[in-house]
């Protein structure tokens, strides 16, 4: 994994619904693929398009007065199944940030091990950052993942999100856990050699 | 002589502390993984990534590889007729022969659902670290093993490594006491917990099931509750190993033997949570408060008892409100709403939450010697080669035949609607699987889930009953 995260200044996708599942987020009859690529054609399929294909208007990817590389999502998003290829969906569709007030853990593991960033806020800064990109569609928002703070540019109200060291140094520096991992392969050995039963 | 005191600790604490390979301050902890399933819908691209790497398979004969999820349930011994699932399939046993892993794939005697065989061959043990590329590895956790479900990115993490780097979960104990009512069983209890805890109630807990109930539960049964706890958002679910846990591992083909027996029952034995040991969150459940259950809406946690009704709208706080009603459109029903006495259309008894021996009994025992009803279809898929021919052994598939059931090879199948067997639009399906998504049972399909014996008296009557009527 190579790309370095830094800041991103973007305008943002509302997707208040609560309980988002990685059912809707990439459909298991598109998991049949064995490669990571593509599957932005098929993020949030069966709302977004119809049984023939057409394009479901009222559905926000549909809406073209909202684009950006942030997603607003409401709580609890990405519950459900361990697909990594709902990670992959929303990475190959264009976003690099996913902001909710309470992620499920698979989907949080999974997103970071593709340097997509769960940005988790409270209830009330994700309302206000709803609420704002309502009133103006491409109101931007600035996700500073060094200062861990995100911000509505417009009246510069901010927050600051946690991340957990390891996994920000990951996203700053473009690592990954293999890497992590396979540097301790002695230490996996020397554990292995040493346990009783 | 003074003993020096100890602090009391829980089952996962044991187990947790005797896996970490390496923990530091400000680092996740490397988690030494003892055994790993796959299967092909979330491995190929973790074994692309050790090719890209030029990496071997750190420990082949720790990962044990089953097709499930995208496998046909019908004619298994012919070739997949879908061009991709086909591939997908291939695809794992050519990586499995590239890096030597145990592959039980279609046409041999062990496949089947990837968290019914492990059990079933003695290759789940207690005190053991888990994981597989699907969210439902937490039913391994019925054996008293930290077992847990993980992404590609992960599956490739451990093929390469054989550990995980894992932040250490908080605990909760949900204990559970009291009989069970007739008619009532462990996906109804489960059923019932999620729906008090709700879809993210869970998250961020590693949760041990105990209490007298649960003791009293055979491992199939705890392996059901186990099986739902990712429902919840809880990382994992486990119950302290047992007798119940020596009885049914003794004698499996990769159980130890003899002397080894000996040693691993005792270690096992001691991992009960200790008295006195903390854990963040503590539950309890009053079994017979519990009726038979049933979900309506589109996630596990919106379930209720069978007698009870769909919430009105005024009882749902604003926030979840816009979901509420999303889901009642989409299952088209309407607050209030009874379902008892509700028409069906499909009934499915499989998944990796029901489609064990004891599920197919449960199931048998109530239609032998009756038909189902006129306008629906059955599907029931045995959750392994081993349990379909068990069913045989026992007789069940000429009671399931004469009810009219179909009964099809084993698979993920409708469970998650990735190969044909899929529920039509706007069809209702009673299921005895674990997620009621829009869509999971194919494409605006509507799914009630239920347990083995609901599923069972909805077969038989095309509508939606309260199974302790029946009894």
């Amino acid at each position: 994994m190579s790309s370095h995260f830094s800041i991103i200044e973007s305008s943002a996708v509302p997707l208040p619904m609560e309980n988002v599942d990685t059912d809707q987020i990439i459909p298991a009859r598109f998991l049949k693929a064995v490669s990571r690529e593509n599957f932005g054609e098929n993020l949030f399929r069966d709302w977004r398009f119809d049984k023939s294909g057409n394009p479901i208007a009222d559905f926000v990817l549909n809406d073209g007065r909202y684009s950006g590389e942030i997603l607003l999502a409401g709580k609890n998003f990405g519950c459900g199944s361990s697909r990594e290829h709902a990670a992959w969906a929303l990475k190959d569709y264009g976003f690099k940030v996913v902001v909710s007030s309470f992620f499920a853990d698979i989907f949080k593991n999974n997103a970071l091990n593709n340097h997509l960033l769960p940005v988790q806020v409270s209830d009330d800064f994700l309302d206000s950052l709803l609420q704002a990109v309502q009133n103006q569609k491409d109101t931007p928002i600035k996700v500073d993942l060094e200062n861990q703070t995100i911000q509505l540019l417009s009246t510069g109200a901010q927050e600051s999100f946690e991340i957990n060291a390891y996994k920000k140094m990951c996203l700053l520096q473009g690592l990954d856990d293999l890497d992590y991992l396979l540097a301790l392969t002695p230490e996996i050995q020397e554990f292995e050699e040493k346990r009783v039963l | 002589m003074t003993s020096t005191p100890k602090t009391p600790k829980t089952t996962f604490d044991k187990i947790w502390n005797a896996h970490i390979a390496q923990s530091k301050p400000g680092f996740p902890d490397v988690l030494y993984i003892d055994t790993h399933f796959i299967h092909e819908v979330t491995s190929p691209q973790a074994f692309q990534t050790l090719k890209d790497r030029g990496l071997e398979v750190a420990r082949p004969q720790q990962t044990v590889a089953t097709a499930d999820h995208n496998v046909p349930t019908l004619n298994q011994h012919l070739p997949i007729q879908d061009a991709l699932s086909r591939f997908q399939v291939e695809t794992l046993i050519r990586n499995c022969e590239e890096f030597g892993l145990e592959l039980y794939g279609l046409g041999h005697p062990n496949q089947g659902i990837v968290h019914v065989i492990g059990p079933e061959l003695g290759i789940t043990q207690p005190g053991s670290t888990i994981v597989c590329g699907d969210s439902h590895t937490s039913t391994h956790g019925a054996f008293g093993a930290i077992a847990f479900g993980i992404g590609t990115s992960e599956v490739g993490h451990v093929l390469a490594t054989q550990s995980l780097l894992q932040y250490r979960p908080k605990t909760m104990k949900i204990e559970i006491n009291g009989p069970l009512s007739p008619g009532v069983s462990s996906k109804d209890i489960i059923l019932y917990i999620i729906s008090r805890l709700g879809v993210s109630g869970g998250t961020g807990y590693f949760v041990e099931y105990a209490g007298d109930t649960i003791e009293a539960l055979s491992m199939e049964a705890r392996m059901t509750i186990c099986n739902m706890s990712i429902e919840m958002g809880a990382r994992g679910g486990l119950i302290a190993p047992d007798q119940h846990t020596l009885d049914y591992l003794q004698g499996r083909d990769f159980s130890p033997q003899g002397e080894d027996w000996e040693k691993a029952s005792t270690y096992w034995l001691s991992l009960r949570s200790d008295e006195g040991a903390a854990y963040d969150k503590v539950l309890a459940i009053d079994a017979p408060a519990i009726e038979p259950m049933i979900t309506y809406g589109t996630n596990p946690g919106m379930g209720m008892g069978i007698s009870q009704t769909i919430p009105a709208l005024s009882d749902i706080g604003a926030k979840e409100l816009p979901n509420f009603q999303k889901a009642l459109k989409y299952m088209d029903l309407k607050e209030g709403e009874t379902l008892l006495g509700k028409a069906i259309d499909y009934v499915f008894i499989g998944s990796c939450t029901n489609s064990r021996i004891e599920d197919l009994r449960l199931v048998a025992d109530l239609v032998k010697g009756k038909k189902k009803a006129p306008n629906i279809e059955v599907w029931i898929i045995p959750g392994s080669k081993r349990v379909e021919k068990q069913a045989q052994e026992e007789g069940l598939d000429q009671i399931f035949r004469e009810a009219g059931f179909e009964l099809r090879e084993p698979g993920c199948s409708a469970c998650l609607g990735m190969n044909e067997d899929k529920v039509p639009a706007g069809k209702y399906c009673v299921s005895t699987s674990n997620r009621n998504f829009e869509g999971r049972q194919g494409p605006g399909a509507r799914t009630f889930l239920v347990s083995p014996l609901t599923a069972a008296a909805a077969a038989l009557h095309g509508t939606i009953q309260d199974i302790r009527q029946l009894l």
